[in-house]
Formats: C-alpha cells, sequence, structure tokens
C-alpha cells in the first residue's frame, strides 16, 4: 500500500490566523491535486512562531471548529498542522493535531519547549506532557507526532516507534544559526542525520516538515524531507524558500525492513525499564525500587 | 462605566521612593555621578527634575532648556520656576538656528504630516543638544518619557524617547499629577494642559483628540489588565476609543523595541548574545 505524503514547506504570517488558515487549505488542495493522502504543515504554522505575548489572542482548542473546517477541506485528506492550543485548564501549549474530515484523529503537544540560546519558548508556552501514537486507520497505521525540538530527544521517536508507529511526523520551526556558513550547514546537516538516524533505528517512515520566511531577526531554513524506513532519502525540499514536495512509502517496505533488520521486535523493554527505574532512583537517592536490584 | 474600568490609586510616596532607588541604581550601576535633562515646563519634565533632585545635588543636576522660536513663553516660565526652586544648574540652548535650515527644507507649517515631520526635527535636535551636555557635564540623560506617551507612541523615535533610563516611564499621565504633586512640582504645572509645543497651540489632548483621562483607563484595562476590546466595552468603555487604543498600540510597537538584527552567525546581539545592561567591568571607573 502506498503512503503518498506532501510537505508544505510554508512561510506563515505571524499572529494572522485566518490568512494562515487560507494558506494551509490552499497547499491541502494542491496536494491533493497531485495525490497526496497526508499533507504535513510546520509548527505553528497557524499562527506563526515568535508569538510572545500574542500567545492568547491566536490559541485555539483542539476542537475548534476552524481546525474542523480545515480537516474538512479535502475529503478523506490527512492534515498535519501546528498551532497554539488552548487546554481545558487554560494551558497554552505548542501543539500538532492529526485532522481528517471534521475529526481530530491525533494530538501531541510539544513536550521539549527550547528555553536557551535564541530560544524563549518556555517563556510564552507550557509542555505537554503525553508521548503517544494515533491510529489514522489504513493504510496509514499508527502515526506518532512531534514538534521541532521533541526531535532532539531520542527517547521520543523510540517511543513511538515501540508504540506501533509506521510513520513519525515531525513539524519544526527551525531558525538558522549562521546561513551559509560552515556552522550553519553543519546544524542542518544535524538535523538531517538524526532523521536518518531514527528512520534506520526505529525501522520506520519520517515526515519532517520545517517552515521557511522570515520573523524580526531569524530566518527559517525548510529542507523539509521524508525518509524512508532504511534511512534512505526519498524526497527533500530546497532550504530558505517555500515549496510543495511530495513522496511515496510503500507499507511493504517497512514490512520488509522489520523482517530483515529486527530491531524493534528485539529491543528489550523490561530491560530498559529497569534500568532507566534505576538511574531514576538513584538521581534522587532513592532506595532500589526493584526486586532485580537486591543482591 | 463601572468602578473596574477607573485607574486604580496609587501611592505616590511609595512610587517615589521606588523611582528614586531606580535612579540612584543607575548612577552606581553605571559609574556616574550627575544627571542631565531637557526641561520643558511640563509636568513630565518638571517631576523627573524633582525625582533626579532627591538623588544627587543641585550642583549636579543639570537641566537644559531648549526652546524654539515659536515656543510658548509659559513653558519658559514655568521651566525656570521649576529651576528656581531646586537651585539646579540651568542652560538655555535656542535651537532655532540649529533646526531652521532642516524646517526650511520640509517647508511651512502646514497639514498634520508636515507638522509632524517638523516636530520630529526639532524633537531629534534637542536629543543631539542633551546628548553633547551629556559629555560636557559628564552625566547621564535622564528620560522624561511617560506610560501613556510610551504605549500610544506618542514621541519621536531617537527624539524625545532618547535616554539612558526612564524614571517615570510605567506612570500614566494621570498617575503622574499625583507623583507631581506630591513631590511638590508647583500647581499651575501640574495643572496647565499638557503640551510638546512644537508648534503655536499644540495640546496632547488635542492632537490625539481624547482626554490623557479616558485613554489611560483604556490602555489600563487592555496593557494591564490584559483585558479584550470586547470586555472593556461592556465594563463601559466607549468602544471606538478601545478599538482606536488598542490599534495604535499595535502600530507602535516598534517605538518601544531595539530594531531587530539579521542573525547570521552563531551569536547576535539581542537575540543569543544576551546580558544585563550593566555588569562586573562595564561600570566606568574614571572619565
Amino acid at each position: 500500500m502506498e503512503l503518498r505524503i506532501a510537505l508544505a514547506q510554508v512561510a506563515p504570517s505571524l499572529g494572522d490566523v485566518e490568512a494562515n488558515l487560507e494558506l494551509a487549505a490552499d497547499r491541502m488542495r494542491a496536494a491533493e491535486a497531485r495525490g497526496a493522502g497526508l499533507t504535513v504543515l510546520p509548527e505553528l504554522a497557524l499562527t506563526g512562531y515568535l508569538l510572545s505575548d500574542l500567545v492568547p489572542e491566536v490559541a485555539m482548542r483542539a476542537d475548534d471548529e476552524r481546525l474542523a473546517a480545515l480537516g474538512r477541506t479535502v475529503p478523506g485528506m490527512l492534515v498535519a498542522v501546528g498551532f497554539v492550543e488552548e487546554t481545558d485548564d487554560h494551558r497554552f501549549c505548542n501543539s500538532v493535531v492529526l485532522l481528517r474530515g471534521g475529526d481530530v484523529i491525533g494530538l501531541h503537544r510539544k513536550v521539549y519547549l527550547p528555553t536557551y540560546g535564541l530560544f524563549d519558548e518556555g517563556r510564552f508556552t507550557r509542555p505537554g506532557d503525553r508521548i503517544r501514537t494515533h491510529d489514522a486507520g489504513a493504510p496509514w497505521g499508527r502515526i506518532g507526532l512531534s514538534v521541532c525540538e521533541d526531535f532532539w530527544h531520542a527517547s521520543l521517536p523510540m517511543l513511538q516507534a515501540q508504540d506501533g508507529a509506521q510513520l513519525l511526523v515531525n513539524v519544526a520551526a527551525g531558525p538558522s544559526r549562521a546561513p551559509g556558513s560552515a556552522a550553519g550547514l553543519e546544524a542542518i546537516d544535524g538535523w538531517h542525520k538524526m532523521q536518518d538516524t531514527y528512520a534506520l533505528l526505529g525501522t520506520v517512515a519520517v515526515a519532517f516538515c520545517n517552515r521557511v520566511g522570515n520573523e524580526e531577526g531569524l530566518t527559517f531554513w525548510g529542507g523539509s524531507r521524508l525518509v524512508g524506513p532504511n534511512g534512505a532519502t526519498i524526497v527533500q525540499a530546497p532550504l530558505w524558500e517555500e515549496a510543495l514536495v511530495i513522496g511515496s512509502i510503500d507499507t511493504d517496505d517497512i514490512r520488509m525492513q522489520r523482517y530483515g533488520v529486527p530491531l524493534l521486535a528485539d529491543e528489550r523493554l523490561e530491560l530498559v525499564r529497569r534500568e532507566l527505574d534505576r538511574i531514576i532512583a538513584e538521581r534522587a537517592d532513592l532506595p532500589p525500587t526493584s526486586d532485580d536490584d537486591a543482591p | 462605566m463601572t468602578d473596574e474600568a477607573v485607574l486604580p490609586q496609587i501611592d505616590p510616596d511609595e512610587t517615589i521612593d521606588v523611582i528614586v532607588r531606580f535612579i540612584r541604581a543607575q548612577l552606581e550601576q553605571t559609574g556616574f555621578e550627575r544627571l542631565v535633562l531637557g526641561l520643558s515646563g511640563g509636568v513630565d519634565s518638571a517631576t523627573v527634575a524633582y525625582l533626579c533632585a532627591r538623588v544627587v545635588s543641585p550642583d549636579r543636576l543639570l537641566a537644559v532648556r531648549m526652546p524654539y522660536r515659536t515656543s510658548s513663553d509659559a513653558s519658559e516660565t514655568d521651566a525656570l520656576r521649576v529651576v528656581e526652586a531646586l537651585g539646579c544648574v540651568t542652560e538655555r540652548v535656542d535651537i532655532t538656528p540649529m533646526v531652521e535650515p532642516m524646517l526650511e527644507l520640509i517647508g511651512p507649517e502646514g497639514d498634520g504630516a508636515l507638522n509632524v515631520r517638523r516636530g520630529n526635527v526639532m524633537a531629534r535636535q534637542r536629543m543631539i543638544v542633551l546628548y553633547d551636555r551629556s559629555a560636557a557635564f559628564d552625566a547621564l540623560v535622564a528620560g522624561t518619557s511617560n506610560k501613556t506617551e510610551a504605549l500610544l507612541g506618542y514621541g519621536t523615535l531617537w527624539g524625545d524617547m532618547a535616554a539612558a533610563f526612564q524614571p517615570i516611564g510605567d506612570l500614566y499621565k494621570s498617575q503622574l499629577r499625583e507623583v507631581a504633586t506630591a513631590l511638590g512640582v508647583p500647581p499651575e504645572i501640574v495643572a496647565k494642559p499638557p503640551s510638546a509645543d512644537l508648534w503655536p497651540g499644540q495640546t496632547d489632548e488635542g492632537e490625539l483628540g481624547r482626554s490623557y483621562d479616558e485613554l489611560d483607563r483604556a490602555l489600563f484595562a487592555l496593557v494591564d489588565r490584559r483585558w479584550s476590546v470586547e470586555r472593556c466595552v461592556g465594563a463601559g468603555l466607549p468602544r471606538e476609543l478601545v478599538e482606536w487604543v488598542a490599534r495604535r498600540v499595535a502600530m507602535m510597537e516598534f517605538k518601544r523595541q531595539t530594531p531587530p538584527v539579521a542573525k547570521v552567525s552563531l551569536r547576535t546581539p539581542g537575540i543569543d548574545h544576551l546580558y544585563p545592561r550593566r555588569r562586573p567591568g562595564s561600570r566606568r571607573t574614571s572619565r
């Protein structure tokens, strides 16, 4: 079965939700014309990135009618899109939602909010506390959603692979550190290496959609890509420019990769958990939690 | 109007105490011992002069009067009233010959846009004079912008908004009058209609088209209380006023921030090269 995926590498307008909803719908229609069944838009694609105190003004609940309407743009199409989510208890999260028709198929709240260097996300949004996968039905199976910095923590994609994901979707708003210089290109290369590695180790497909455009002094670099379950690049968008790139993954390739390289099946989760429990206890100077640790 | 939509009372003495400590800390952190400010004769600069006089002795406070040929005589009289009360050092620098060649390029007083351009030239010339006197008198420039002006962007970028620090930048105009009174600023200065005095007959409230009391109530609700426009209207504030103020605050954001730097390196001033303005090693030890 073919999974045909469109990466909509766009430059959202900061703070203009209506314009960004239109932009997202426009890319979904263009993706449909090219046969895609899933369109991925970047992190905060509906709001822009450097929001600061605009956060409560642009926030939407996950069941907001505007999101449902976006989901209905193309009948049957899945769309993953980043937005500012306001929870029932008024936490403001940097979230990605997976929609189809008027339904919310999946929702992920960014767990790791970078608040260092040029980033100040923890100042304006609150972290999520769930790492899950979402059943999108045949042929998609389970999809693991994440947002940008989440991918710099290997535990997250690996948990999602263990939780049954065939496809990891990471949406990003990655600003360039030093465009054109060796240091800047290394940073982009680091992102791509990391995606290849997760695909290889998780024997999963990876769809990465990073925004472009400019906000204040920041320039977002794009370079969105689709990686197969063997770590090979299927399609890659250009740096800096808006683009709609489309690629396909055959679910049979995932199946045969997992037969040939059964890393997921060989994983020893009980062992991992025991060692994690031990490390957590030792760090907090707590007594051992498991009998296994007794001499 | 509900009680909620009214600007809350402040304690002028507590406020003065905090600002005086702030000014003293600015001098200590920078290694300066003197202060200079532009004294117009209005309540804002008079208030700042009185605040500065609580921190430095009169011989270390320079009040510069910078009239243009059309400036009102009343402004000069009021400025001198402040100088006399404080006993501080003062200078009169007539900006007329400095700005006239530029004003000739712009053209005579006319419509609003032309007047704003002419006013900006005067405000920026005063900044040039103040920063020159700052170097000559070895003093920090005390700012005289208030919160109402800063939020509405009712000031000239790189002109009257230029300063080393802003002692009254978090006080609304209507709160500032209470502080001025508590400091002993002459009542005639506190009571007169605020004016930038950039052209004859100009008043702030005439130019903004609203009273400071109205503006401050709307600003307080929108900014300090974080109310939506609808909630402000629900509390009895006029919709036209609230929408105008909200739009103006957004439109003037650029005047309150340093310009963005295009990030092209690993460390960029203002983005990820971030330090306190004053830190060990930055304090001036000698002239």
